[in-house]
């Protein structure tokens, strides 16, 4: 199966949609119940506030960013971790290569990432003959099954009860009927072996506190625990944009992502990672390296307009409530990040020619911004990278002419007047054939029928 | 007190039924209606496209023919969102200030009748009909228009409904309909198959309305979609 690129969303979407109609189902409600447990999360406290300051604060860390990466560096070496730095994905992945390498590393068990997807790390590892396992209970799922998360939260939403039982009757020989418990335990037991007998974890990082140098993680399995605790070596994959301040900054935020993303007032487990084994400590990893990546994200923070994505604590809330994404879950956005936020990420972190259409893949409605904890205008960013591609001649040669005519028409009311009364002998009853443009929109609906006279003939009239 | 309808492209072409009751409904409410001629569209579907130098030469045309107006009233609470919020973002220094004055001068019907007018009841023209209102994003987030309609809607005795997904897009959107028409449809859908039963289905925007109703056509369907500016106006029987 080739990989799904952005350029393929319109086929890929239609084809989701086509083929398997049950992905709309399990998308819907699941990302219906994400929502509604967010929203009743949030009227527990004074939620427009707690957006305001969380927003402030991020601005605030974007504002000052090489001040704070710089204070979060000293901070990390203070406490005995190893930091490194990577412009790019291939940077990131030639540090892990060495850590590898130097480490004598097998065996990987990992905590759920996004920034590790956007990476490539698993492919890159297995690529080298290391042994990957992935241990939240959805990426394990989805791993077996040989796809990438379908969302930010919940990786394998996109999957039904009974597709998780068909894949473990396959792998483990559990009955076809098991209980959701008993697959959990199942997974439970087949991990455990992998915890014990890893080499490294590795991890990604939901906030890293510049004065203390402390790696926050946010989970509700323990796997990231066991990730980050069990194996000698523990790697951090760390996005550049993942810093705040202080640890008081560091309560609000986690209370916030935990309640945006699935209504909790805080994850199960937090993870509050200092540095390697202490000398009078009994566990924990002998070695760990912090990696702190841009890979696009300067990009991001140059601009004037879009670096109010870099806000983004990735609790998934835009993708919950985004009623294009119901429509398909994440695959055929053919980016690591889908839905609203992927749309506004892709043009910085993949370029914007190659992040087509991504940026039109969405109704404005606006929805998202109503429930982003930090307050990313997405609609307007939106709008933003649709200007610049229009700038960059990235849109279809005959959308391009026709808005141009459209434009110029509308600013001479005679022929925006004969323009619209030519639409009288637009044969919409053809189905729109007449209109290849036209012809998906009147596939699946019927054409609407034009008034008897246009209005401003009938004001002419006089209007009884 | 003086208004100046601008019908809208949608309005002027498909809903000109719904144009004229609109200016009906004002009249009754006391306006003096104009229709300055001249207009044509907003510019919303290309700024919305990313066509920003089109949209403000249309918009440059439309501060023009309605430079004059004590209010401008749409039967849109999309084009009216493009007035109100947009415009003043597509120019700067004297533009800008013309953009923003136009900007506090424009509304969308009901929001009108409400915040303006202060009328909050029409009539008994609507009791015992059971009506879905489907809230445009628009309308909804860039306007702040909830309550105007459905409050408008209850005071003629209307029972509107509660509907599950009210508050969701239809899955028009413009362009974004015509480039990925099965994604829109899916869209539609989801608003259809939530639908309580109800005798009229309502919304302030042309485009939502043509959207749901060729799609409810299609599947066949029979339910009634009308803009709000018509039963409005029976609203004041």
């Amino acid at each position: 199966m080739s990989k799904t690129r952005p350029a393929d969303y319109p086929r890929a979407a239609a084809a989701t949609l086509r083929d398997t109609p049950e992905v709309r189902d399990a998308v819907t409600a699941a990302t219906r119940t994400f929502d509604t447990h967010r929203r009743e999360s949030w009227a527990q406290i004074d939620a427009d506030r707690w957006r305001d300051w969380c927003r402030d604060v991020k601005e605030h860390v974007l504002t000052h960013l090489d001040d704070f990466l710089e204070q979060a560096e000293t901070s990390l070496v203070a406490n005995g971790v190893t930091v490194h730095w990577a412009e790019r994905a291939e940077d990131a992945l030639g540090i892990l290569e060495h850590i590898v390498d130097a480490g004598r590393v097998r065996r990987v068990v990992k905590a759920k990432s996004m920034l590790t997807e956007e990476l490539g790390v698993n492919a890159f590892l297995e690529g080298r003959g290391v042994h990957v396992r992935e241990t939240d209970l959805g990426e394990y799922i989805i791993q077996l099954l040989g796809e990438p998360p379908s969302h930010i939260v919940g990786p394998a939403i996109h999957r039904s009860v009974d597709d998780c039982r068909r894949l473990f009757h396959d792998h483990f020989g559990t009955p076809l009927d098991a209980t959701p418990e008993a697959l959990a335990a199942t997974a439970r037991q087949a991990l455990r072996e992998e915890f014990l007998a890893a080499d490294m974890g590795i991890s990604g990082c939901n906030f890293l506190v510049a004065e203390t140098g402390t790696l926050a993680l946010i989970e509700n399995e323990g796997n990231i625990r066991l990730s980050t605790s069990a194996p000698r070596v523990h790697v951090a994959f760390v996005g550049i944009e993942k810093l705040l301040p202080g640890m008081a900054d560091l309560s609000g935020f986690l209370q916030i992502t935990a309640r945006a993303a699935t209504g909790q007032p805080i994850g199960n487990y937090v993870s509050l990672i200092r540095g390697p084994r202490g000398s009078a400590e009994s566990d924990g990893p002998e070695e760990v390296h912090v990696v702190l990546v841009d890979n696009g994200r300067t990009t991001l923070l140059a601009d004037d307009v879009a670096r109010e994505a870099l806000r983004c604590v990735r609790c998934g809330a835009c993708l919950n409530i985004c009623p294009v994404y119901r429509q398909t879950g994440g695959h055929p956005y053919g980016f690591t990040y889908s839905g609203p936020i992927g749309a506004i990420l892709a043009p910085a972190l993949l370029g914007l020619e190659e992040a087509m259409p991504l940026p039109f893949a969405s109704s404005l409605c606006g929805a998202c911004a109503d429930v982003c904890p930090v307050r990313i205008p997405i609609p307007d960013i939106l709008l933003h990278w649709r200007e610049r591609a229009v700038e960059a001649g990235l849109t279809p040669f005959v959308e391009r002419m026709g808005v141009r005519a459209f434009g110029a028409a509308a600013g001479r009311p005679s022929t925006f007047s004969l323009a619209g009364g030519l639409l009288r002998y637009v044969p919409w009853a053809l189905g729109g054939r007449a209109l290849p443009v036209l012809g998906g929109w009147s596939a699946e609906r019927t054409p609407p029928e034009l008034s008897r006279e246009p209005f401003h003939k009938h004001w002419k009239e006089g209007i009884e | 007190m003086r208004v100046a309808l601008f019908a809208t492209c949608l309005g002027d072409r498909l809903f000109a039924d719904a144009c004229a009751d609109a200016v009906r409904l004002l009249r009754k409410l006391g306006c003096e209606v104009d229709f300055p001629e001249g207009q044509t569209c907003c510019g919303q579907p290309a700024f919305n496209a990313g066509y920003v130098e089109e949209a403000r030469r249309m918009a440059r045309h439309t501060m023009e023919v309605f430079a004059g107006a004590e209010h401008v009233v749409l039967p849109s609470g999309s084009c009216a969102g493009m007035l109100r919020r947009y415009y003043p973002e597509l120019f700067q220094g004297a533009a800008r200030a013309r953009a923003e004055d136009l900007a506090e001068r424009t509304w969308e019907l009901s929001q009108f009748i409400v915040r303006v007018l202060g009328v909050r009841e029409l009539g008994a023209g609507l009791r015992g009909r059971h009506i879905a209102y489907h809230h445009g994003c628009h309308a909804l987030r860039e306007l702040g228009v909830r309550d105007e309609p459905v409050g408008l809607l209850r005071s003629a005795g209307a029972d509107v409904v509660p509907w599950d997904a009210d508050e969701e897009c239809c899955g028009f959107g413009g362009l974004f309909s015509v480039k990925f028409p099965p994604v829109s449809t899916g869209m539609a859908d989801r608003k259809l198959d939530s639908l309580p039963g109800v005798d009229v289905v309502t919304s302030a925007d042309g485009g939502c309305l043509m959207q749901m109703s060729g799609r409810a056509r299609r599947r066949g369907m029979t339910t009634p979609f009308r803009h709000l500016a018509s039963v409005l106006l029976e609203a004041t029987a």
